[in-house]
């Protein structure tokens, strides 16, 4: 206990040494950049200093011992484990995503925010002071030993391995997207060899000192991250609230903007932008209607247009702009159906008047917005379902030296989740509040520059547009178009603050985009390691050979997710809400009935697992369009990310009935449930 | 009946069963006030809370708080139940 407490002191002096030195660094480079140094070079140091300490870290704490390797030798204090699995938890989602989505969704985007926390109460109360108390390395590990029975135990070992790698696996991939992103925009590299360079320093650091390493890496990116979220806000909570404290402030500008919605609303310059995406919507509902013989005048009138510019010797950009427009052209009538169905949808949504930021399921009628509600709803479940049976997350609670260090742990957790995500509801509101008043209403000639430099980073899908529809030369709010992603990362700019900020958030996206892929490679590869290896293939393998197989693994899975993330998956980041929802209706289940129901034996944990988790992948693929299925077919209109609505009762229902068909589980079952409930 | 046999019990059992309770009570709390609230979440739309909408305060940040808060009372409660078990079992009462 004693030795527990110098410990915790040693790491707080560390820390604080450490958060007063990032703070020296950041005011070496604000003068720096004040005396002129070059922009890009700010976005070199920021990248690789960051890196280069992360990788040191791992350096340090190298170690080829299998508790440390494992679970960090059991000796995390709860603060600071705390600390590590915020930053564990919070990924390049949570980070560049969330806030953007709450500016374009309003009420329905905050499902992530009370999901992604309300996770951690299941967390908490149902599973992690109980795999503590059972202590060995994995999740895999305690549903085996828990569902001991006819079959051999490394059925249920392998179906739990099955689902943290898929879970894990598309987790992962879309973490290294983020990082490769990140760096590419702000040094200017290659996307793929900005996926590289962001590797490099996690595989340093995982291959090196396992969970040691990453524990300490963690606990260091989450400071980074903290500050990096908070400087902008602050200043912008400031700069309309005179308020330092973004998640008091915003309660005032809220009063504001929804004065300024009103008046966006009803203006007349509003309406005229609306009326033109009414009447192209209008268009294509036509053109919709009349196929396939709209599809056929539709081509020779793109053919003719192309010959018309030949013969008239237009400009050359002009003639390809016309082989383009025809190249995109649909191929067939099918294909002319589902472009112009999306096409007519998005000119539709975008003739909506401006939606209340506050109002909870806007929607055209009731139904409607029942239907927005019970989505909302499904979403929030899956979210806090997946959260508490998320590997890489319920492994950092076997790192805590006690069951009420873990306790303390998860509290710790969710304190540090709770700092960022009050702040970025407010900062959804500010950064809104700054553009309907200050962009919307500016002349077109007098755009402010980070329009023209995020509008240029990303050429074939800009990342914002604004078009003068109705050609006053006066933006509209109708005429911005803004992906969400780009929210956080331009906010610096957006408030008029120096570069150096903007490399600051950069650097924070990282940590979180880092933190993440370490705990999720570390988890991967330890489940092929330690349950596939270990214990299936080897069981006689020395501690030496484990650990080395589980860093060569960890280096062959970042391989194959780094080549995965470099393929640029188009749509993975609705993927990673399936993950969520996959997580939930497999794992869940079977890890809270094998501590609360000592009846639950393995027949009916093998069921549990195969239907839910058999369930989720068939109605995602039986739903969502990306995959091949169809919207039309989706039950109760819940979207096909909230498939765990579905495969979580299920899970539970199939373990409870086959449990009851066979036989009890053996007394040894037993003694060891009796044993993980008892402190 | 019911007394003797929560007598009957020893200490460990009843340790389980103050858990039980405690988990429960809290699983109650955190279930209607995160699926209750937002479900009812247009009626409350109607009601401030200092200014703020309460259905869009409650969503952005009353919830949040509401978990951490929920997750320290068990830490807390938990910690107790523990040492009176430690106590017991060292005391030698069965």
């Amino acid at each position: 206990m004693a030795s527990n407490k110098i410990f915790s002191e040693k790491l707080s002096r560390y820390y604080s040494w450490f958060t007063v030195g990032f703070i020296i660094f950041l005011a070496v480079l604000a003068i720096l950049e004040r005396e002129g140094f070059p922009r890009v070079w700010i976005g070199y140091m920021f990248m690789f200093a960051t890196i280069l300490l992360y990788a040191w870290i791992g350096v340090i704490s190298r170690t080829s011992d299998v508790s440390e390797y494992y679970v960090a030798g059991r000796r995390v204090p709860a603060f600071f484990n705390g600390m590590a699995t915020a930053a564990d938890w919070m990924s390049a989602a949570t980070f560049i995503s969330l806030a953007g989505g709450l500016y374009l969704q309003g009420f329905d985007g905050l499902a992530y925010i009370v999901g992604w926390t309300g996770g951690f109460c299941l967390v908490a109360l149902l599973v992690a002071p109980f795999l503590r108390k059972f202590g060995q390395y994995t999740v895999p590990d305690f549903l085996a030993a828990r569902y001991v029975g006819r079959y051999s135990g490394n059925v249920i070992r392998i179906l739990a391995v099955i689902a943290t790698v898929l879970v894990s696996f598309t987790y992962v991939v879309a973490q290294i997207y983020g990082v490769g992103l990140i760096t590419s925009r702000f040094t200017g590299v290659d996307f793929s060899i900005g996926i590289f360079l962001g590797l490099a320093s996690i595989l340093v650091c995982s291959f090196l000192g396992g969970m040691r390493a990453i524990t300490w890496t963690q606990i260091a990116q989450y400071i980074i991250l903290l500050i990096a979220y908070m400087i902008p806000v602050v200043w912008l909570s400031m700069k309309h609230a005179d308020n330092p404290i973004p998640p008091i402030a915003y309660g005032k500008v809220l009063d504001k903007l929804s004065v300024r919605e009103k008046v966006l609303a009803n203006d007349p310059k509003e309406r005229e932008v609306r009326a033109i995406f009414q009447q192209r919507a209008d268009a294509y509902d036509a053109k919709l209607k009349a196929l396939p013989k709209s599809w056929d005048d539709g081509r020779i009138e793109a053919e003719r247009l192309v010959e018309r510019k030949k013969m008239s010797n237009a400009s050359l950009i002009d003639i390809r702009e016309a082989a383009h427009d025809l190249g995109n052209y649909p191929k067939d009538p099918e294909e002319a159906e589902r472009k112009w169905t999306e096409a007519k949808a998005l000119n539709l949504a975008r003739a909506e008047p401006v939606a209340s930021h506050t109002a909870p399921f806007p929607a055209k009628d009731r139904a409607g917005s029942d239907a927005k509600r019970n989505n909302f709803l499904a979403l929030v479940f899956c979210l806090m379902m997946g959260t508490a049976a998320l590997p890489h997350i319920l492994v950092r609670y076997y790192t805590t030296p006690s069951v009420q260090e873990t306790r303390m742990s998860v509290f710790w957790t969710l304190f540090f989740v709770m700092l960022l995500y009050i702040t970025i509801p407010a900062l959804a509101v500010l950064v809104k509040y700054d553009i309907y008043t200050s962009l919307v209403g500016t002349e077109y000639s007098k755009l402010p520059a980070w329009v023209s430099y995020w509008a240029s980073v990303d050429k074939v899908t800009p990342l914002v547009t604004i078009t003068d529809l109705n050609h006053d030369g006066i933006v509209q709010l109708g005429e911005i178009v803004i992906d969400g992603d780009m929210i956080v990362l331009a906010t610096p700019e957006i408030a008029g603050l120096p570069y150096v900020i903007s490399g600051l958030v950069a650097a924070g996206g990282l940590a979180a985009a880092l933190s993440t892929a370490d705990g999720l490679l570390l988890t991967i590869s330890n489940a092929l390691s330690h349950d596939i290896y270990y214990k299936t293939v080897d069981p006689t393998a020395s501690t030496q050979k484990r650990v080395t197989i589980s860093k060569l693994l960890l280096l062959v899975v970042a391989l194959v997710a780094a080549y995965a993330a470099s393929m640029k998956p188009g749509d993975i980041l609705s993927v990673v809400g399936a993950a969520f929802s996959l997580a939930a209706s497999a794992l869940f289940p079977a890890l809270v009935l094998g501590v609360f129901w000592k009846r639950a034996n393995q027949q009916g944990a093998i069921a549990g697992i195969v239907a839910g988790s058999a369930i989720c992948i068939y109605y995602m693929l039986h739903t969502n369009p990306a995959l091949g299925g169809s919207s039309a077919n989706q039950w109760f209109q819940i979207a096909p990310l909230s498939a765990g609505v579905f495969g979580v009762p299920l899970g539970f229902m199939s373990i409870a009935a086959v449990s009851l068909m066979t036989p009890r589980p053996d007394q040894r079952t037993l003694d060891l449930v009796d044993h993980i409930r008892s402190p | 009946m019911n007394q003797r046999s929560s007598q009957a019990r020893t200490p460990r059992q009843r340790y389980w069963v103050r858990t039980r309770r405690l988990t429960l009570a809290l699983l109650l709390v955190w279930f209607f006030g995160t699926f209750g609230i937002l479900f009812f979440a247009r009626e409350l739309s109607n009601f401030t809370f200092f200014g703020w909408p309460l259905s869009f305060y409650l969503a952005a940040q009353g919830m949040v708080i509401g978990y951490t808060v929920i997750v320290a009372i068990y830490a807390f409660k938990m910690r107790k139940l523990d040492q009176s078990l430690e106590n017991k079992n060292s005391n030698g009462i069965e």
